[in-house]
């Protein structure tokens, strides 16, 4: 059979019409669409694809059922590997992992392993938290996961369908971390978060929620109350700003702060939810990740007239998920590449009206092994603003190293752990972004469930 | 969900609730603040915890009616529940032993001066009060201020109740009266703290203050209640609330609590026409 370089499109709203709502772009594989992509996997005997996975999902496995249609045991093959298929297959950045690898994107497109993983995963969303029942609770046998994120779900999944007692903290009054605080609701419905919550609460999980570990209880006071293991899964932490002049005045957001006001707490929907958030007509994001693409996105869905995105590299350097970079393009965000600000001046009520700027060109390589930005001289120019968003990283939340005397902290603030999972402290393991900086949703994941492995053999051991 | 056990007016605009929050209550200092969201819709609101029961496990808050959120909270009565309360978050205030200390609040910021006031006389401090108010109407917990403090000085702006004049009057005449003062605690409106601050500062006088910045998140990951403090970004949720008065920027303080002026007071007349439509 002849190999067929040309993925199968998947239908998405067209640029027009998403620029002015907040439902999701892509609008899925229909059953047909999906088996006819899954034919072009080549079903190599080596299939580099898993080795691409961060959790070596066994993908010529799930694509194989896909051909023969066997929409049940694909998924359930990704199940395996993979909590949460519905939200990996939407945000993994696929492009660089598993079909960086894929023997058909040699010569032409890479198999859509992603898409296929959401259609699978899909079909299977409401079937699967109906379908779930909570299993024999070891109630002496009790864990804490602190943070309701990709890693701590991933980790209380694991450890309720082992017979653990989980209960899971969480700060906001909402449970689901990045992912429904960080995430806007057009790349991830929010739909889908809750049914997986939903299944969780299934499985016997208990969540308290606004109860902020470090503040409410330390980690010892866990202890006290009888967790007799805790996963410590609190994220990224605080938002970093530049430095540069006129960064507080109003106006100017952190990317955290914005993509919290719209995403939780519905400032889109402003004012039947009371939260507000500047809408702007000319707006600056700074910034070339993921989280500067859901901002500027999301600005643009605001009904801003202008949205730029300021990157101090090239597009080629920008670690942004290719899909978001081409949909914002279609959307109209003004890519001002090699652009880095200096300052922001204000009107007389301290309201951001400008930001200047300076031209960057490409040097020598830095310790990233990317060519490091330099300004060029004299270069300065400004553009007229009224929102400017920070998107430049987040430094690791203090607040549990500092309440906990005997943890290690790493010099950035980050808590080490071994290949475990586990930190230095006994019966304390650790995952997702305050482990490693901010990271993706799978490799969070894969940190969640590899430490419910740790904490299982911990338990069993402790029980002896 | 956190229920209200008792609620009732302390004055004008001036509400009183009493709630069950037994880990809260479990866990919480003077100086640290809670945010609570009334429903799915209502905003992150954070409030100064003007009150903790570890024996009840209640905590208590006193707030003004200002915007939508505020206003719908004081229509709120003792039996219903609140969706969520986040606390104690904010560092716990610093409490020194055997000291003079000037304890100042302004309207509603006397309800979080309280239990500072109350922690600092069990400590051995010997603790001079100065409250103020709008006018004898606005007057409460001066009984409550009394019991913890060794003097207590009321001003009122238009001589209604106590001396006339502002709390800074009074601190002035406290001052100048060569009395020794080794720190000064004052939360109030902005503006008052600024005046406090301004004038301790001529005086070389350590002065604390508690900031009410914007909020979102309350826990360090957002950024929109960072204040300049020494000429450094500082975030009053994790680095705070109470911060050295004389580092504190204050003009960009209230400049930022201005960013959503428009908005609120188009929200809260939205909703005050939708109420009196009905």
């Amino acid at each position: 059979m002849a190999v067929n370089y040309k993925s199968v499109p998947m239908r998405e709203q067209l640029p027009d019409i998403r620029r002015k709502n907040f439902d999701e772009v892509p609008l899925g594989y229909s059953e047909e669409e999906a088996v006819e992509e899954a034919q072009r996997c080549l079903q190599c005997p080596k299939a580099p694809c898993i080795s691409g996975c961060p959790v070596n999902i066994n993908i010529k496995g799930f694509i194989k059922h896909i051909q023969n249609r066997e929409f049940k045991e694909a998924v359930n093959v990704i199940y395996e590997s993979d909590t949460l298929p519905c939200v990996t297959g939407r945000v993994c950045p696929q492009e660089d992992q598993c079909q960086a690898k894929c023997v058909v994107g040699v010569k032409g497109e890479a198999v859509s392993i992603g898409r296929l993983e959401r259609y699978v995963a899909d079909r299977d969303l409401e079937q699967r938290a109906n379908d779930t029942k909570s299993i024999e609770i070891n109630e002496n046998l009790k864990a804490a996961v602190i943070g309701s994120g990709p890693a701590g779900i991933a980790c209380a999944a694991d450890l309720a369908k082992a017979g653990i007692k989980v209960t899971v903290f969480e700060g906001f009054h909402k449970l689901g971390g990045v992912l429904v605080y960080g995430i806007p609701e057009f790349r991830l419905p929010k739909r889908i978060v809750e049914t997986e919550i939903e299944t969780l609460k299934k499985l016997g999980v208990e969540f308290i929620k606004d109860t902020l570990i470090g503040r409410a209880l330390t980690i010892d006071n866990l202890f006290e109350k009888g967790y007799k293991g805790i996963f410590i899964a609190s994220g990224a932490g605080l938002p970093k700003f530049m430095g540069i002049p006129g960064e507080n005045a109003n106006g100017v957001y952190s990317a955290n702060e914005y993509l919290t006001r719209v995403n939780l707490m519905k400032a889109y929907k402003f004012p039947e939810y009371e939260t507000p958030v500047l809408k702007g007509k000319s707006i600056a994001v700074i910034g070339g990740g993921n989280v500067a693409m859901d901002a500027a996105r999301t600005a643009i869905r605001l009904g801003s007239e202008k949205v730029y995105l300021i990157y101090r590299r090239t597009e080629a350097e920008m670690p942004a998920r290719l899909e978001e970079v081409h949909h914002a393009k279609e959307e109209g965000l003004i890519f001002k590449m090699l652009t880095n600000p200096v300052s922001y001046s204000v009107d007389d009520k301290s309201f951001v009206k400008k930001i200047e700027c300076i031209s960057m060109e490409l040097g020598e390589p830095d310790s990233s092994g990317r060519r490091r930005p330099v300004p060029v001289n004299g270069s300065n120019f400004e553009i007229d603003i009224d929102v400017a968003i920070v998107a430049v990283g987040t430094t690791p939340n203090p607040l549990i190293a500092k309440t906990t005397p005997d943890l290690k902290i790493g010099k950035y603030g980050e808590i080490p752990v071994d290949e475990n999972n586990m930190t230095n402290k006994p019966g304390v393991f650790a995952g997702g972004d305050i482990v490693t900086g901010a990271a993706t949703v799978i490799t969070a994941m894969g940190a969640g469930r590899n430490a419910a492995a740790s904490m299982i053999r911990y338990f069993s051991d402790i029980e002896q | 969900m956190i229920k209200i056990i008792e609620k009732y007016k302390l004055g004008p605009g001036m509400n009183f609730a009493l709630l069950d929050a037994p880990l809260i209550a479990e866990s919480a200092e003077p100086g640290q603040f809670v945010i609570v969201t009334i429903d799915e819709k209502s905003e992150r609101i954070p409030l100064t915890i003007a009150d903790f029961d570890r024996e009840n496990k209640t905590i208590s808050i006193v707030f003004q009616e200002m915007g939508k959120g505020t206003h719908r909270l004081a229509n709120m009565q003792a039996g219903d529940f609140l969706y969520g309360v986040l606390g104690p978050q904010g560092n716990p205030s610093v409490i020194h032993e055997n000291k003079d200390v000037i304890i100042i609040g302004g309207g509603i910021g006397i309800a979080p001066v309280f239990p500072i006031a109350r922690k600092l006389t069990a400590h051995g401090n010997r603790v001079t009060s100065i409250i103020g108010y709008r006018n004898k109407d606005y007057v409460f917990w001066e009984d409550k201020m009394n019991a913890v403090s060794s003097s207590l000085l009321i001003a009122t702006n238009d001589g209604s109740y106590g001396e006339k004049g502002f709390v800074t009057d009074l601190l002035k005449k406290e001052i100048e009266s060569g009395k020794n003062i080794d720190e000064v605690i004052a939360i109030g409106p902005p503006i008052m703290m600024k005046a406090v601050s301004d004038m301790t500062r001529e005086h070389s006088i350590k002065t604390i203050v508690s900031l009410n910045s914007l909020m979102v998140c309350g826990m360090g990951m957002c950024g929109a209640c960072r204040v300049t403090v020494n000429n450094e970004i500082k975030f009053t949720c994790m680095d705070g609330p109470e911060f050295d008065a004389h580092q504190v920027d204050f003009n960009e303080l209230m400049q930022r609590l201005g960013t959503y002026k428009n908005d609120e007071q188009k929200c809260f007349e939205d909703w005050q026409e939708e109420n009196n439509g009905c």
